[in-house]
C-alpha cells in the first residue's frame, strides 16, 4: 500500500472526529440551562446586571452624601474623550477641595479609565444601562451632591 | 382506472359521483390540495424549527415574542413576504427571472407525489419511482442555474455555477446510494421498498444489510446534504462570500419560493431516507408481541412523519455543527472519496446478496 492510499484511509478514519463536534452541539441542544441571552423587556423586573458591567459613572458616597474626591484631577487627565471636568474650589481653611464634578454622558464610552486611575476610589461605574433620553442637555451631569471635604 | 392501493376516500367519491370523469377530476383536485397542504404546512413548521434548533445550539432561545415561544412568528414572516412588491432589477432577463423559482419548485412537488406517507396515502404509485425522482431532481439544478443566470449579477452567476457543479457531482453518489437499496430490495417502487422492510427494526435496510447498511446511510447523509445545498455544503449561498448566491436579486414571493423549495426538498430527502433506510410508514417493532401490538395501533402516517422529523433534526444539527468546506475540498470529497466508496459498496451489496448475508 503506497503513501497516497494510506493518506486516503487515514482521512476516512479522521472524519469520525465529526462525532466529537456533534456530541457538543447535541449537548448544547438538550441543555436549556445553558441559555445565556436575556429576554430583556419581559424580565425587566428581575433583570440583574453582572458586576463587571460598566454603566453610567457615579460618585461613591456615604449615607451623609459625603464623597472621597480630593479634586486631584487624575480622572480628568485620563479621560480619552474629555467627558470629565473636575472644578475645584477652596474651603474655609483655604484648602483646595472639590467644587463641581461635571460628567458628560453623551461623549463617554464607558472605558473605565477614570475609575482605574482614581487613587481614592471615589468614583465607580454603576449598573444603569437604560440611558436614552430625548434632550441632549440631560446628559451633562453634576455627580457630587456636596463639596469635597478633603 | 382502479388504483393498486386500497384508497377509501377515492372509492367513496367514485361510488357517489355518477359521472366517472367528474369523480376522477375531484380525486385529482383532492390530491393536489393534499400535496400543497403537506408542502406548505411542513415548510412553515420547518422554518420555525430551523430557527429554534439553531438558537438552542447557540445557547439562545430564538423567537419568543409572538404566541407561545414565538409560534406565530412564522405567520408574520409569511405575511411580510407576501406583501412585498414584486419587481426585477434593471437588466435582468424578465422571463427567465420569474420562471426560475417556479421551475425550481416543480421538483419537490413532483417528488412529494411519489412518496408513500402511509399504507394508503400515496398520490402516485410509480413502479420506477427511483429513476423518476432522480430525473425530477434535475429541475432543481435547472432552476438554480436559471435564477443565477437571469439575475445579471456576478455574485448570483458565480453562486449558481458553483451550485450547479456541486449538485451535478453529488447527484452521482446520491443516485448510486438509491440504486444500492434498489438492488437490495429488488424493486424501484417506493411502496415495494417499504414493504420489503416489514418485521422488526432489524429488518430495516440500515440494519438488514449488516455494516454496509450503516455505511450506505452515512454516505446518503453526506451526499443528500450536498444535494440539498445545505450547510456545511452551502457554497451556493455562502453569505460571507457571495452575498446570498443565486437568489441575491430576488425579493418577496420569488425569494419565498426559493426558500419554500429548499424546505420541501428537505422534507422529500428526509422522506427518501425514511423510506430507504428506516422502513417508511412501518412501525418500529422490537419483536416483543405486547409492545408491537401497541406500536401497530398507531397509524403509519404518524410513524412516517416522526421518522421524517427526526431525520430533519439530524440535518439541522449537522448544519450547525460543521463549517463550510472550500470548493476544491468539496469536489475532492465527492470524486475521490464518495464515488469510489459507492462503487465498492455496490459490489459489496452484490456479494452480500449472492452469498445470502442479508438478514432474513
Amino acid at each position: 500500500m503506497d503513501h497516497s492510499m494510506k493518506q486516503y484511509f487515514k482521512r476516512i478514519i479522521q472524519s469520525f472526529s465529526f462525532l466529537k463536534g456533534f456530541s457538543v452541539t447535541v449537548k448544547y441542544f438538550f441543555q436549556p440551562k445553558r441559555i445565556v441571552t436575556e429576554q430583556y423587556p419581559e424580565n425587566k423586573a428581575t433583570l440583574k446586571m453582572y458586576p463587571r458591567f460598566r454603566g453610567r459613572l457615579e460618585m461613591v458616597e456615604d449615607e451623609n452624601g459625603e464623597n472621597r474626591c480630593t479634586a486631584c484631577g487624575m480622572c480628568e487627565k485620563s479621560c480619552p474623550n474629555g467627558s470629565i471636568n473636575v472644578l475645584p474650589t477652596k474651603n474655609i481653611a483655604g484648602k483646595k477641595v472639590l467644587g463641581k464634578y461635571i460628567y458628560r454622558l453623551d461623549t463617554c464610552t464607558q472605558c473605565g479609565f477614570c475609575v482605574e486611575t482614581c487613587p481614592f476610589g471615589a468614583i465607580r461605574m454603576n449598573q444603569d444601562f437604560e440611558l436614552a433620553d430625548f434632550d441632549r442637555s440631560h446628559f451633562e451631569l453634576k455627580l457630587n451632591q456636596k463639596e469635597g471635604r478633603a | 382506472m382502479t388504483p393498486s392501493i386500497p384508497n377509501p376516500i377515492g372509492d367513496f367519491i367514485r361510488a357517489n359521483v355518477p359521472i366517472p370523469e367528474l369523480a376522477y377530476l375531484i380525486n385529482v383536485i383532492l390530491c393536489i390540495c393534499a400535496i400543497c397542504a403537506v408542502a406548505f404546512g411542513s415548510a412553515m413548521v420547518l422554518v420555525y424549527m430551523e430557527r429554534k434548533v439553531c438558537a438552542h445550539v447557540q445557547c439562545r432561545l430564538g423567537p419568543m415574542r409572538l404566541g407561545f415561544h414565538g409560534t406565530i412568528q412564522i405567520v408574520a414572516d409569511t405575511i411580510k413576504l407576501m406583501l412585498k412588491e414584486v419587481y426585477a432589477t434593471k437588466g435582468v432577463d424578465k422571463l427567465l427571472f420569474f420562471m426560475a423559482p417556479m421551475v425550481l419548485l416543480t421538483a419537490p412537488f413532483m417528488s412529494l407525489t411519489m412518496i408513500p406517507f402511509g399504507p394508503n396515502l400515496q398520490v402516485a404509485e410509480v413502479p420506477v419511482a427511483v429513476p423518476l425522482i432522480i430525473a425530477v431532481n434535475g429541475f432543481g439544478i435547472l432552476g438554480i442555474l436559471l435564477g443565477g443566470w437571469a439575475s445579471n449579477n456576478k455574485y448570483s452567476l458565480l453562486g449558481s455555477l458553483r451550485s450547479g457543479a456541486q449538485m451535478i457531482s453529488y447527484e452521482i453518489s446520491y443516485c448510486l446510494i438509491l440504486l444500492f437499496i434498489v438492488m437490495l430490495a429488488g424493486s424501484a417502487s417506493f411502496r415495494d421498498i417499504t414493504m420489503s422492510q416489514q418485521g422488526t427494526i432489524i429488518d430495516w435496510w440500515i440494519f438488514k444489510a449488516p455494516v454496509i447498511g450503516v455505511i450506505a446511510f452515512i454516505m446518503f447523509l453526506i451526499s443528500s446534504t450536498a444535494e440539498l445545498n445545505r450547510a456545511p455544503f452551502d457554497i451556493a449561498e455562502a453569505e460571507q462570500e457571495l452575498t446570498g448566491g443565486y437568489h441575491t436579486e430576488y425579493n418577496g414571493m420569488g425569494f419565498a419560493m426559493f426558500y419554500l423549495a429548499e424546505y420541501i426538498n428537505l422534507v422529500t430527502t428526509s422522506s427518501l431516507a425514511t423510506v430507504f433506510f428506516f422502513g417508511g410508514f412501518l412501525p418500529p417493532c422490537i419483536g416483543i408481541a405486547a409492545v408491537d401490538h401497541i406500536l401497530n395501533f398507531v397509524p403509519g402516517v404518524i410513524w412516517f412523519f416522526v421518522k421524517v422529523f427526526v431525520m430533519i433534526w439530524v440535518y439541522m444539527m449537522i448544519r450547525w455543527t460543521l463549517v463550510r468546506p472550500r470548493v476544491d475540498q468539496l469536489m475532492s470529497l465527492e470524486w475521490k472519496f464518495l464515488l469510489p466508496m459507492n462503487l465498492i459498496l455496490l459490489v459489496l451489496g452484490a456479494v452480500f446478496i449472492s452469498f445470502g448475508w442479508i438478514i432474513q
